[in-house]
């Protein structure tokens, strides 16, 4: 059982860097009385600098319940996580926490690339939380759960990222706390080893332990979760059954504007290197931004962001989902990705703002509700800026495709023209 | 389910008690870690255990070429090479544990913010892997002790406790040096000169007996005096540091708690901070 009461968490958002240097702290305590008297009554402008992550969040979650934590990047989902599995403690309100409790926020925790795989089983298992003489009893299953017999004693710096990621889930899924806290590890490894681990973790809920299961994935909460929580700017903004909450939790992402601006650089989503200007969904034949779209025309991600280090190799990528979260397709300005050639696509970027758009071709996407995330990643795969769930927008039939056929299109996620060929082969039975 | 553990999560204020028990429920992470780092550092280099030699042996040499040959520093009567190496073993447990542990908590970042564990095993396990490199060294010792025809004596015995000193001296110092890393950065690049500072602040080269009477207590301020003339005592039998110890033994004791809570109370923002 986990009761968690008015639980706060106040974080620094400091100028540069979180820490300090020696020399500053040094010359601070000579310089501080000047600056003092020389801001005088501005101090109040640093209580601007600390941001709430998390605010007055109260739950209670059953023993043996499985529950969903949504809600978008930076709403404190993480936060609370790591405040249940005591890595950082709150800044206010208490926690109570009955049974044995194990945290997963990553996978592959404690991997070393120099040792072997059997070594890792053994020191990533310690780490989290399994006893020795537990992974030894376990091992065997372990290694033969990650399909990866034969390398066993191959340093895993030679693995391919799918082994490596099979064998660090192999070790998490064995775990066997009373309370498991999961973060996003879904989300990585192949469709067939995602299912496995859906599965191994839908044993767990049924064996009565109590989770606690934060994901983008709406299907996989859906199908996992008995209850969800919504958290929006740090607060428990609604909870209930996974459908309702997740329902809730798109209407209110869906923004009727069709765009999304961060006027003030410094507040834009981002780092030294590159920060998001806006997003905006557009249509031809539609004046500015739009949250509804035609069918049969096309749809337009743009996408500004600033480039703040001079000769930085930047790529834009789209994400793109449905109603109820299932990943549809993402799409980058890579030369061998993009249909037509993109004339910024691996070149340095100079400083400045720069604006991509990407075109999902009409009569292609299904009527109803799709939600854009966007990536900008630097060099190859290093990415930067990930932000799922940031604007949704509705499909809306105009009749184009319905012609002949009237009935429903409920269903299918996708519904593009494809070409269609009869041919008579006569009328001769022999 | 009567046993079924209780955890409490509150805000942290002030000072926190030193968990002890806590620590001890993770020993085996805490052999895992060393482990690890033991493996990994004889693996990655084909020189692992040669280096562990090497070092200290170079180190030896060119000390009894400049301090006792040219020099002629005072040896209380023992050939230098002996005299230099039995000072080089302690220093190097102490020197290597101070800096491994000074950058413990900011090369684990990667464990800290994903998983709880009593934070204090990082500077503990990074303390206790130069072990094996003494180990090695230790054995060209032996072998020196024989070359110059000077066999080890029953005191050897007592290398455990000695030992033990020069590794609660480099735990003490490694406990307030990794709190303090994680809050001011450049405090690494102090590291190297504050190494060589305390290395000439130390009998390692020469002899403590050098130094003026009206030194010597402020001089044993300094802990590892005690644990490199102990050593010299029970390996070659010099005077016994005597009276020295209990300064030494008890700054070191009070560094250590201190470092420990010092430790304890900046633990709690490392998570949001590395």
């Amino acid at each position: 059982m986990i009761r968690v009461e008015k639980l706060g968490k106040l974080y620094h958002i400091g100028e540069k860097t979180p820490y300090k240097t020696l020399r500053e702290a040094i010359t601070n305590i000579f310089t501080a009385p000047f600056k003092k008297l020389k801001n005088g009554l501005k101090s109040k402008e640093q209580s601007l600098s600390y941001i709430w992550a998390l605010k007055n969040v109260s739950f209670q979650i059953k023993k043996g319940e499985v529950v969903g934590i949504i809600g978008r990047n930076g709403t404190g989902k993480s936060t609370l996580l790591k405040i249940l599995s005591r890595i950082t403690p709150p800044t206010e309100g208490y926690v109570e926490v009955h049974g044995r409790i194990a945290s997963l926020l990553e996978v592959g925790t404690g991997f070393h690339p120099e040792l072997t795989g059997r070594d890792n089983v053994f020191l990533s298992g310690v780490i989290l939380g399994m006893k020795k003489a537990e992974i030894k009893e376990k091992f065997d299953e372990i290694v033969a759960f990650a399909e990866i017999e034969r390398f066993i004693d191959t340093p895993v710096k030679y693995y391919s990222s799918g082994m490596y990621v099979r064998l660090a889930f192999a070790v998490a899924a064995h775990l066997e706390p009373e309370i498991l806290l999961v973060d996003e590890v879904l989300s990585v490894g192949d469709v067939a080893f995602q299912k496995k681990c859906l599965g191994k973790m839908g044993d767990v809920a049924k064996e009565g332990r109590t989770v606690l299961f934060v994901s983008h994935n709406m299907p996989s909460i859906i199908n996992l979760c008995q209850r969800a929580l919504l958290l929006k700017a740090g607060r428990l903004e609604k909870e209930g059954s996974p459908k309702d909450v997740i329902q809730y939790y798109l209407d209110t992402v869906r923004s009727a504007s069709g765009q999304i601006v961060w006027p003030e650089l410094d507040k834009a989503p981002g780092n030294d290197i590159v920060r998001l200007q806006a997003v905006r969904i557009l249509q031809e034949g539609i004046d500015g931004p739009t949250a509804d779209v035609d069918i049969s025309k096309e749809i337009l991600i743009e996408m500004s962001y600033w480039n703040l280090r001079e000769g930085t190799f930047l790529y834009p990528c789209i994400r793109l989902r449905d109603g109820v979260g299932t990943f549809i397709l993402t799409s980058s300005n890579h030369k061998s990705i993009s249909l037509t050639e993109d004339s910024w696509s691996g070149r340095a970027y100079p400083n400045g703002l720069f604006k991509s758009i990407c075109r999902i071709p009409g009569n292609f996407l299904n009527e109803g509700l799709y939600s854009i995330g966007v990536v900008v990643g630097k060099d190859v795969l290093n990415t930067q800026i990930l932000l799922e769930y940031l604007l949704s927008f509705n499909v809306h039939d105009t009749g184009e495709m319905r012609k002949e056929y009237l009935g429903s299109w409920a269903g299918p996620v996708i519904r593009p023209r494809l070409a269609w060929e009869t041919v008579f082969l006569g009328n001769n039975e022999q | 389910m009567a046993d079924t553990p209780i955890l409490k999560i509150k805000p942290i204020k002030g000072w926190v008690a030193i968990d002890l028990k806590e620590l001890w429920h993770h020993r085996e992470l805490l052999y895992f870690l060393v482990w690890r780092d033991i493996k990994v550092r004889y693996k990655q280099t084909i020189l692992g255990a040669t280096w562990a030699i090497l070092q200290p042996f170079l180190m030896m040499v060119v000390f009894s070429l400049f301090f006792g040959k040219f020099m002629k520093v005072p040896r209380e009567g023992i050939a230098y090479p002996l005299f230099s190496y039995a000072a080089i073993l302690p220093w190097m447990v102490f020197s290597e544990g101070v800096t491994r542990s000074t950058n413990s908590v900011i090369q684990s970042s990667n464990l800290i913010t994903k998983v709880y564990f009593p934070r204090l095993i990082m500077p503990l396990s990074s303390i206790i892997s130069p072990l094996i490199d003494f180990g090695f060294a230790f054995l060209v010792f032996i072998g020196l002790m024989f070359y110059y025809g000077f066999p080890p004596s029953i005191k050897i015995l007592l290398l455990p406790v000695f030992l033990l000193l020069a590794l609660i001296t480099a735990l003490a110092v490694g406990l307030w040096l990794s709190a303090i890393n994680v809050q001011y950065r450049d405090v690494r690049y102090t590291i190297p000169f504050l190494i060589q500072f305390w290395f000439f602040a130390s009998p390692v080269v020469y002899s403590s007996t050098s130094l003026p009477k009206s030194w010597q207590l402020f001089y044993s301020l300094n802990p590892m005096v005690g644990v490199i003339e102990g050593f010299r005592w029970i390996l070659l039998g010099t005077a016994p540091p005597g009276s020295l110890m209990i300064v030494s033994i008890t700054i070191v004791l009070i560094m250590l708690i201190s470092g420990a809570f010092y430790f304890r109370r900046t633990e709690k923002i490392f998570a949001d901070v590395v």
